[in-house]
């Protein structure tokens, strides 16, 4: 298989399944889908197409970082997120834009509601690139960039949760 | 305003204690816009975020829209971002550089230096209508502190650097990680709000004693990365202990630590990767031969948070952030972080600096997160504030001489000042 062989709904059901394990806080199994150099961004919003070696970013986890996110998620002491925020992801206008050899890259839109505790809905919006490889196992995340669209996060506050 | 003091401070008799109504009471936010802020030096930029003539950033300080600029004759400037006809905002883009600052309403204009040069209609005034008289305005007070530029709008306010204190020398340590003195904040910037008290982000920006229980998934991540999470002991320490807090004088207050958790100037630790040793040893051997070895390792071995009063934190640790808040309810912040690093650092040198501040600062960080949810969950427990009245504030207070890190003597420092501007009118 090779990423000429992958439909947009493939990509549409990997996304769709991804999102769950991540709104459900699968996030053992969440890191399966993640390739060995997976990486996971987050931009500034004021600098949403800078690189992460020269500008800050609010997220820029190498693979290593991730599983360490995920073991801080997992733990109860991560205070930010215990208890947990309900998360319900919408993912849109998924498109692939780049096809190259195993890999595909892939542009989708998000709207990620967040509730916690009593605070009011937190409405996150923007878009994803990914970057997918095709492997004997399905699709895998190679890199995972979260693109917001406020131009500041103002009263969405942290985003101590994998968005 | 209730009779019940903001602080109760008998040291002699081993009390300090904060009227929690400080923190809660949107009356005391009022008081806080003239007696505190209007009468401070507020931190309005650094001097890198316009490097030329014609440069911008706007943003809100002390409550004003502002442009911090650079003018024509290449001299740092600040504005009030409003035109002098009917007061909309001359410049909408967060930064860039322009030749004139237009009004688009009626279409006044404004050159690089603030003055007004472009009317029009001009001859429907009458006479005696003079542009030279509608310049952009100006804080009443402008100056800076080695790259660092701050206002007040108290005329009378004493001068910068003696405003400054004691906070100068720390200020030093940060400018002196640059070869040229020269200091830059990097693109990107954090700004996230928290539903706090603004005060509560003083605290916990030098608050070490929290360390511990708030970021425990912090240090098991860096214990994971094999980095040494307690600290050495004995031998050839810098501090007679392993931090001390303290006043710098004027509200300003610090907490200096012996660094062993590693810093991308210039002490090596594995999250930084094997390949990273050689440069950080240069970025050392520099220090030496600029500073001498004393200072070098005051400037290297060393981290910092420093609180500059009101509302300006420079952390100097994992990284260098700059970071300032403002209320916009006495439950409610907004805060603005930078990362600075030298200017001469190489590629490579501020990829791992950005990447260190990542570990542990910012709303995507393994540490800040948890400090916004300890905040928040303070200012909810405030509601109490007329069943509970005080919060206890005493740590170190029975030692004699250096207080440490873990200790409230910094704090202490920074609620005495602001008490006394909050209650020299009473």
């Amino acid at each position: 298989m090779s990423a000429k062989d992958i439909s947009r709904s493939d990509v549409e059901d990997f996304l769709y399944d991804e999102a769950a394990l991540l709104d459900e806080w699968r996030l053992d199994e969440w890191l399966k889908l993640l390739t060995d150099d997976a990486i996971y961004q987050i931009p500034s919003t004021d600098a949403p197409d800078s690189d992460a070696r020269n500008a800050l970013f609010l997220i820029a986890d190498d693979a290593t970082r991730i599983k360490a996110r995920v073991k801080r998620l997992n733990d109860t002491e991560a205070h930010a997120e215990s208890p947990r925020s309900r998360t319900r992801r919408m993912i849109a206008n998924v498109r692939i834009t780049e096809r190259d050899g195993d890999t595909l890259a892939v542009s989708a839109n998000f709207s990620v509601y967040r509730y916690r505790r009593n605070s009011p809905l937190r409405h996150f919006v923007g878009r994803y690139e990914f970057r997918l490889r095709v492997t004997d196992k399905g699709l895998r995340i190679a890199e995972r960039r979260v693109i917001l669209d406020p131009t500041e996060l103002g009263t969405l506050g942290a985003i101590s949760f994998i968005l | 305003m209730t009779d019940s003091p903001f602080i109760i401070d008998q040291p002699e008799d081993m009390v300090f204690r904060l009227n929690r109504r400080t923190l809660a009471d949107p009356e005391i936010l009022t008081r806080e816009q003239t007696e505190i802020f209007d009468k401070s030096w507020i931190y309005c930029g650094h001097e890198s975020e316009v490097s030329k003539p014609g440069d911008f950033c706007t943003r809100d300080v002390c409550g004003r829209p502002v442009i911090f600029s650079r003018d024509s004759a290449g001299d740092v400037r600040v504005f009030l971002n409003a035109c002098r006809h009917r007061a909309a905002m001359v410049c909408r883009e967060p930064c860039g550089n322009t030749r004139r600052y237009n009004c688009f309403y009626h279409g006044w204009s404004y050159n690089q230096d603030g003055e007004l040069v472009g009317v029009p209609g001009e001859d429907s005034y009458p006479p005696g209508f003079d542009k030279a008289n509608f310049s952009l305005a100006e804080p009443p007070r402008v100056d800076s502190y080695r790259g660092f530029w701050f206002i007040s709008f108290n005329p009378d306010i004493k001068d910068l650097k003696e405003y400054l204190a004691g906070a100068t020398e720390y200020i030093d340590l940060v400018a002196d990680q640059s070869p040229s003195g020269e200091m830059q904040v990097i693109q990107g910037t954090q700004e996230y709000d928290i539903r706090a008290n603004w005060k509560l982000l003083v605290e916990n920006s030098f608050d070490d004693y929290h360390l511990l229980t708030t970021h425990k998934t912090w240090l098991d991540y860096m214990k994971d990365s094999g980095v040494q999470v307690e600290p050495p002991k004995g031998q050839g320490l810098l501090l007679p202990s392993k931090g001390i807090g303290k006043g710098l004088g004027n509200g300003h207050a610090v907490i200096d630590n012996i660094n062993f958790r590693g810093r991308p100037v210039a002490r090596w630790i594995s999250i930084y990767g094997e390949d990273a040793k050689e440069e950080i040893e240069d970025i050392r051997t520099e220090l030496v031969e600029r500073l001498g070895e004393k200072r070098a390792a005051r400037v290297a071995d060393t981290n910092r948070n420093l609180v500059v009063f009101p509302n300006l934190v420079i952390n100097d640790g994992s990284s260098v952030t700059i970071r300032t808040f403002w209320p916009v309810a006495a439950d409610h912040m907004k805060v603005t972080a930078w990362a600075l690093g030298t200017k001469e650092e190489s590629v490579r040198a501020r990829a791992r600096r950005l990447d260190s501040f990542l570990t542990f600062y910012g709303p995507g960080g393994f540490a800040t997160p948890d400090d916004v949810e300890a905040l928040e969950a303070v200012q909810a427990g405030l509601a109490t504030w007329r069943e509970v009245e005080w919060s206890e504030m005493t740590r170190g207070l029975n030692k004699e001489g250096e207080q440490l890190n873990t200790d409230e003597e910094h704090l202490r420092a920074f609620w005495r000042e602001w008490n006394a501007l909050m209650t020299v009118d009473a």
